[in-house]
């Protein structure tokens, strides 16, 4: 069977996975048996379940090898010492998958999915036991009297309580946290509701009473884990999907000791070792180089979208991409003093000056809680001096609590949540957080990086299809052996042309420079102007090659940084819906304003370093304005973690999109006027939702405060008002304003082309910068 | 009235049996990798036929 997708970077240094270091991985499945997980971001379709899995099952030791496509991990148990897992990362990369040892306990991941599984649990419990004590109470309600109604009652109470005890938990602990904190939440009055409504129910079947609300408190329940579930299942899709995007970024380095070649993990790097940087591989420290002459591409660290010549003695950072020749390089800062961990500890600053921002639901809930409570207490007082009897006193005062229990309020925003963001799932784009559609709706201003964000961080050949044949053939036979992003885009410019790379011979690269090979005869150079003997050319310097023939200039190649699709159509929806847009760029003024004019974006600022950046962000939230930060880079990172929201493509460096709020897996730009545009509509829906559930309060409240409550008129009310909230949410997705359409063919057919680019959209893997 | 005797100890015991499924069903992990399952039965994963025998020959001839 063909491999379904094969990995983009098969220059990817392969991490190794022998001795202590894979004791991290590894756990204990059963006596004699071990498992381990690996993430393999390719295995997305129903044709990677036939590769990988006979494949992993002939290995001998080999017990199961079974393939998780939700969330693209194979996990393997196998007899111990009868394989070791290194086997398994061969085997895998054997078939063209990449893969890195997962460990459930990464991110959260393996309290996510207990967490998740816990609350199916309790789903399950409240479901059972609705559905039967709802059997009994419509034959109360039907007519069943004396004593089968009180049979019923008792049976009702026999599954009510352990089940409310089960399934309220998650309730029950978050309503007692809020409480301990000071405050208020959802919670809280749910909580307060079932428990009463429980506890008044036993004390009526103890005394043969005619009503009893068993049914109002389990139905509640299972509406809200219902809510409470789907909600959990979406984030944790969508946060899984994030987090696999995570590479085997430098993990491993190469250091030189005492003459010779040895593989370290990236941790145990320190200064003044003597780092070995193969050509496309990413420096994991800071340093000097010593040895060398090459480029490097500092796209992602800098925002630079031309590549930098580096020779001894220039100074390195560390998440730069080796371009062209291998370097030697004294480490001068490694681990926590890097560049990189640097800047890590901006971040960090930057993410606790955040405000603690208080969710809408929250908020109406520290409104909602005492007044509910006030007018219970009003009831007990009212009818206590009317009727003088405690117990009808009482009781009314419960029914009030119980009609008023939030359940539609407490469905309102999960369900328009879970509406809305598997809207945007689908369509590719990762929301981490609930609250983070709220704060979308609310963004005023929208700033933007240039390089990997606005553009694709990726040299286009312009005019490709002006260019001879001959010259084409030429460039590309010079540039298929090189790494440099400008050959890189000949090459692609040649093959979509269909022409083939001409034969050359004795190829040299010169760093900085060009290339230069023989063929026929003639030397041919692919290089900047200055060295194929044209002088230097005024403007864009870098983002051109001449390709001469022994000193004769052929042609002239130039380039640009492609700009992402729908990028002018982000921005001017952007605009068109009253947003400030803001460029901030690292690259040069040149091109940040040629860039800015092309898009009409007027307020742009070019040469920023991270600090600017951190502080332009900050300087915009301190005039009060609520900032979208939209960006990719290392150097982005800071600043998508101080904006109010952030969002960072799937393409980004991984401290970018851990730092960012939302992550798009598609090219498009218009990922980001979608989000907000439908945050926008889903916030309104939240409104419309607690204006719904508010009116059938103020409805209800009047019936329990006058004491004609019955249960029956409860189980009605409450059903109802749940069922109109998940109505209105589900609308949400008719009409919904987005432009992105789904993907046509979500997985790819089985055993399509293996070099197939049109199915990277969706799970694709990050495509480094490269 | 007697015939509540049996149908509701039936009610609860079906309820129960549905419950005590959905419990194991999840613990064994069969709702960890839903999009999977639904892509798995269309895999090919079948083992070539065995070699048609005399039998069948006569049969088609």
């Amino acid at each position: 069977m063909t491999v379904c997708c094969p990995a983009p970077g098969t220059d990817i240094p392969v991490v190794p996975l022998t001795g202590d270091e894979a004791r991290h991985w590894i756990t204990s499945a059963g006596p004699g048996r071990s498992r381990i997980e690996f993430i393999v971001p390719e295995a997305n379709c129903v044709a990677c379940i036939g590769g990988i899995e006979p494949s992993l099952n002939a290995l001998p030791g080999v017990v199961s090898a079974r393939v998780n496509l939700t969330a693209q991990r194979v996990a393997v148990v196998w007899q111990d010492g009868a394989a070791e897992p290194q086997q398994f990362m061969q085997t895998l990369a054997d078939l063209g998958y990449t893969a890195r040892p997962f460990d459930p306990r990464e991110n959260g991941v393996l309290s996510e999915q207990e967490e998740g599984k816990a609350l199916l649990r309790a789903l399950a419990v409240a479901g059972f036991a609705a559905g039967n004590i709802m059997l009994l109470s419509v034959s109360v309600w039907a007519g069943a009297d004396g004593a089968t109604r009180d049979l019923f009652h008792w049976i009702s109470a026999l599954i009510a309580l352990p089940a409310v005890m089960y399934a309220g938990r998650p309730f029950f602990s978050s309503a007692l946290a809020a409480l301990r904190h000071g405050r208020v939440n959802m919670d809280v009055p749910i909580s307060l509701g079932v428990l009463l409504a429980t506890v008044m129910s036993l004390y009526e079947t103890l005394h043969h009473a005619e009503h009893a609300f068993f049914d109002a408190a389990v139905t509640l329940l299972f509406f809200l884990l219902a809510g409470r579930t789907l909600d959990h299942m979406m984030r944790a899709k969508a946060r899984s999907a994030i987090s696999n995007l995570t590479l085997l970024m430098p993990q491993a380095a190469t250091i030189v000791e005492n003459g010779m070649a040895r593989i370290v993990p990236a941790a145990a790097l320190k200064q003044d070792m003597t780092l070995l940087v193969a050509v496309g591989e990413r420096l994991a420290a800071d340093g000097v180089v010593v040895q060398g002459v090459s480029e490097l591409d500092r796209s992602v660290v800098t925002g630079e979208s031309v590549p930098e010549l580096v020779q001894p003695g220039t100074e390195v950072q560390s998440g730069t991409m080796n371009l062209s020749a291998p370097l030697t390089v004294r480490i001068t800062a490694a681990g926590q003093d890097t560049f990189i961990a640097e800047l890590m500890s901006l971040m960090a600053v930057a993410e606790q000056s955040q405000s603690h921002y208080v969710q809408l639901a929250d908020r109406l809930a520290r409104h909602y809680a005492p007044t509910v409570h006030t007018v219970a207490g009003a009831t007990l007082l009212g009818w206590l001096a009317y009727s003088h009897n405690w117990h009808t006193a009482l009781m009314n005062a419960i029914a009030v609590l119980i009609i008023t229990c939030p359940c539609a309020l407490g469905l309102a925003v999960p369900a328009v949540q879970v509406v809305a963001t598997g809207l945007l799932f689908r369509r590719g784009i990762m929301v981490k957080d609930g609250a983070v559609l709220e704060k979308l709706s609310l963004v005023d201003t929208v700033v933007f990086d240039k390089t990997g964000t606005l553009t694709l961080g990726q040299p286009v050949l312009l005019d490709g299809r002006d260019v001879a044949p001959r010259a084409m053939a030429l460039a590309a036979g010079l540039a298929q052996h090189s790494r440099h992003p400008l050959s890189r885009a000949v090459l692609r410019a040649a093959t979509e042309a269909g022409i083939a790379p001409a034969a050359v011979s004795a190829m040299q690269e010169m760093p900085g420079c060009g290339l230069e090979a023989q063929v026929e005869g003639k030397t041919v150079r692919l290089g900047n102007r200055l060295w194929c003997g044209l002088g230097e050319a005024p403007d864009a310097p870098g983002m051109e090659f001449a390709l001469t023939e022994n000193g004769a200039l052929i042609h002239i190649f130039s380039f640009e940084d492609e700009l992402r699709p729908g990028a002018a159509a982000a921005v001017s929806r952007l605009k068109a819906a009253d947003l400030r847009v803001v460029l901030l760029s690292g690259d040069r003024p040149a091109a940040v304003a040629r860039l800015a004019g092309l898009l009409g974006i007027d307020d742009y600022h070019a040469r920023q370093t991270p600090q600017d950046k951190l502080a332009r962000v900050a300087a915009l939230q301190a005039e009060g304005r609520k900032v979208l930060m939209v960006g990719d880079g290392i150097n982005d990172a800071p600043a998508l973690a101080a904006g109010f929201t952030s969002m960072a493509p799937a393409s980004a460096s991984d401290v970018g999109r851990v730092a960012a709020d939302t992550v798009f897996l598609g090219h498009s730009l218009l990922a980001v006027s979608d989000a907000r545009a439908l945050a926008v509509k889903a916030q309104k829906t939240v409104k419309t939702n607690f204006l719904l559930a508010l009116v059938y309060n103020a409805l209800a409240v009047p019936i329990a405060v006058l004491g004609f409550v019955t249960p029956l008129i409860a189980a009605v009310a409450m059903s109802t008002s749940s069922i109109l909230v998940v109505a209105n949410a589900l609308l949400l997705g008719w009409r919904a304003p987005l432009s992105i359409p789904l993907p046509a063919a979500p997985r790819p057919p089985v055993g399509h082309k293996p070099e197939d680019d049109s199915m990277m959209p969706l799970n694709a893997p990050p495509q480094a910068a490269e | 009235m007697n015939t509540l005797v049996f149908l509701i100890p039936i009610a609860l015991l079906l309820g129960a049996v549905w419950l005590g499924a959905f419990m194991w069903s999840l613990k064994s992990g069969q709702y960890d990798d839903l999009e999977g399952a639904a892509w798995r039965i269309l895999n090919d994963d079948d083992k070539p036929l065995p070699p048609p025998d005399k039998d069948d020959r006569s049969r088609k001839s």
